[in-house]
């Protein structure tokens, strides 16, 4: 079991509301991913839950049960930190049995849980190595491996994959997401990398300054943005974002066009392309349009433009209109 | 990177080191072969080094007209316990605020760091009096009590900057793995912090062990430790010089064996957090 659920959990530091009050159900099993920017409190609720933070007011339920003012020891869950937090004076099997010996388990049952752990997540060669004589992916999997046997009702992340350089993080992501699927226990993410939110999440939590923006599944999210704020932050390059006359004939106070929804060809706007990034699978091309700014486009394939070329636009897919409030039309 | 040296900046650097090194360790150089002289070559003008005449019955003397092992004994007491006790005190101090900062722990620090610069002799009869009608005076309970209170700044500043090397995330780890304030001190905190202990404890005791105001204030003769047993050479027929540096060798030679064995931590620990 992992229910969580937060209703009306506030939290402020002297006169400062980090989070001004928060309703929010996950469910069992579920992957729900906190993103939002720098700042946004997206570390501090996970911390809340955690209990390593307490809240000012408002109730945390864990399985129907109130949790608010529990120990982060009495609340069965388990967290990974961005910087790994292991115990650098100890072996990787006295690190990943550490909770076990904490909750009084007998040393066979810590061998049977350390050695099925390692296994799982291929560390059983690395089992008498200290943490300083690990990569930092493997690091990252025995601090895995300690949440794992533990066998928590929820598994907390925060941002554990950013200090992990690229082609590490995109195979760790995969791991985490496999791993979800092997043990189907609900786990809760902090990033600030909407890719990792996109591409792991059942359900997204977007957040900015302590504030729920919207709550969804990631293609929802992507093609149903509630306002100007998730339209900008999910998506990547980001949204396309118009104001003025070209809004106005769209009735709307802001227009927004995702830079894969943009053609180049034909079409009624007419740009000079700034920079032209070519990747090989796709084309990113920053276009200045007379009256509407500098524009986005993301192009299948090769795209022949270089800085300096002057090209023609075209709408080419759903355009998200806003009001003036920037919540969606 | 480390910058290059030329050869003859490398020489005039290990040259300027070796004076310095030299200019400090002369009084003690000096303190040692007059202690292997005969009292008339220790006072002899202009000073002999050569030509003067040896003797280890400086040795003999201190040995047969005082009880050394007494004065020893005392001293491992009043160091070692002011040390074990100035921990104590100081291991939750310093850990309260590395881990757990209040807004005026920065001014807390300072304060106690401030009490060091009062010169030890405005509160010698206050203290003095305190001692007397506690009937603390010539205690080694007493000492222990007093050397510890004036190390406890020195303590609580070492342990506070080795514990604030030690990631908060790792605790908070442990916290989420169940570990409890006691298990968290005992498994984690207490086995990252071990160097940083030892080398606290180590300065903790020479500086109790070299202590010699209060030591002497408040002592006469039971719990009197080796500096009040250099001081009694002093008096009251005048200076032996021979006899008095052989006292000092004697007072000084087990710390310094102490100190030799122990350099390589203690240098780690004064340095640690400046060098990384």
């Amino acid at each position: 079991m992992g229910k969580i659920q937060l209703t009306q959990v506030r939290k402020s530091f002297g006169e400062v509301d980090v989070i001004p009050g928060i309703d929010l159900t996950i469910e069992n099993g579920e992957f729900v991913v906190f993103v939002g920017p720098s700042g946004c409190g997206k570390s501090t609720l996970l911390r809340l839950i955690a209990g390593l933070e307490d809240t000012t007011s408002g109730v945390i339920d864990i399985d129907g049960k109130d949790a608010t003012n529990l120990p982060p020891a009495k609340r069965g869950l388990a967290m990974v930190f961005q910087s790994y937090a292991l115990y650098p004076h100890m072996t990787v099997r006295k690190n990943i049995a550490f909770p076990l010996k904490m909750a009084g388990m007998d040393q066979a049952e810590q061998e049977k849980r350390v050695e099925r752990a390692a296994k799982v997540l291929n560390l059983s060669n690395y089992l008498d190595r200290r943490p300083g004589q690990l990569s930092g992916g493997q690091r990252q999997r025995v601090a895995i491996g300690r949440a794992i046997v533990r066998e928590p009702a929820a598994f907390l992340f925060d941002e554990p994959l950013s200090n992990l350089d690229a082609a590490l993080r995109v195979g760790m992501r995969q791991e985490i997401s496999e791993l979800h699927q092997s043990l189907q226990t609900t786990m809760i993410y902090v990033t600030h990398d909407q890719v990792e939110a996109m591409t792991m999440a059942d359900k997204i939590v977007v957040l900015n300054a302590g504030r729920i923006e919207q709550v969804g599944a990631p293609l929802e999210l992507y093609n149903f943005p509630r306002n100007v704020f998730v339209a900008s932050f999910i998506g990547s390059p980001k949204m396309n974002l118009i104001e003025g006359a070209e809004a106005a004939k769209h009735n709307a106070h802001t227009i927004g066009i995702r830079p894969e929804h943009i053609t180049v060809g034909d079409g009624p706007w007419e740009g000079v392309v700034g920079l032209s990034e070519h990747l090989g699978s796709d084309s990113f091309l920053k276009v200045a349009v007379e009256g509407l700014g500098t524009m986005t486009v993301r192009a299948p394939g090769e795209v022949h433009a270089r800085h300096g070329d002057r090209i023609r636009l075209a709408p080419a897919g759903k355009i998200h209109r806003f009001d003036t409030n920037g919540l969606a039309i | 990177m480390a910058r290059a040296l030329s050869p003859r900046r490398k020489l005039i650097t290990t040259l300027a080191a070796w004076s310095v090194a030299l200019i400090i360790f002369f009084p003690v150089l000096w303190m040692i072969l007059t202690s292997f002289k005969t009292e008339a070559s220790a006072v002899a003008m202009p000073p002999q080094f050569l030509s003067a005449s040896w003797t280890l019955e400086n040795y003999a003397d201190v040995w047969a007209r005082s009880d050394y092992p007494r004065f020893f004994l005392n001293s491992v007491v009043i160091a070692v316990g002011s040390t074990l006790l100035g921990l104590v005190i100081a291991i939750p101090s310093a850990w309260a605020m590395a881990f757990v900062p209040g807004r005026k722990t920065k001014d807390l620090l300072m304060w106690m760091l401030s009490t060091k610069m009062m010169p030890a002799v405005a509160v010698m009869i206050p203290l003095y009096l305190i001692f007397q009608r506690l009937g603390l005076i010539d205690t080694k309970l007493g000492l222990v009590l007093v050397l510890m209170l004036m190390n406890l700044p020195i303590i609580i500043w070492m342990l506070y900057t080795y514990f604030k090397e030690i990631p908060g995330e790792i605790l908070e780890a442990a916290r989420m793995d169940g570990a409890g304030l006691w298990n968290e001190i005992v498994y984690v905190l207490t086995p990252m912090a071990l160097p940083g202990i030892a080398s606290t404890m180590l300065l903790n005791i020479i500086l109790a062990w070299n202590e010699a105001f209060w030591t002497i204030v408040l002592t006469t003769t039971k719990a009197a430790p080796l500096s009040a047993f250099i001081a009694s050479f002093s008096a009251p027929q005048g200076l032996f010089y021979a006899k008095l540096s052989a006292a000092s060798a004697m007072a000084i030679l087990p710390i310094l064996i102490l100190g030799w064995f122990s350099q390589k931590q203690l240098v780690r620990g004064l340095t640690f957090g400046a060098v990384k």
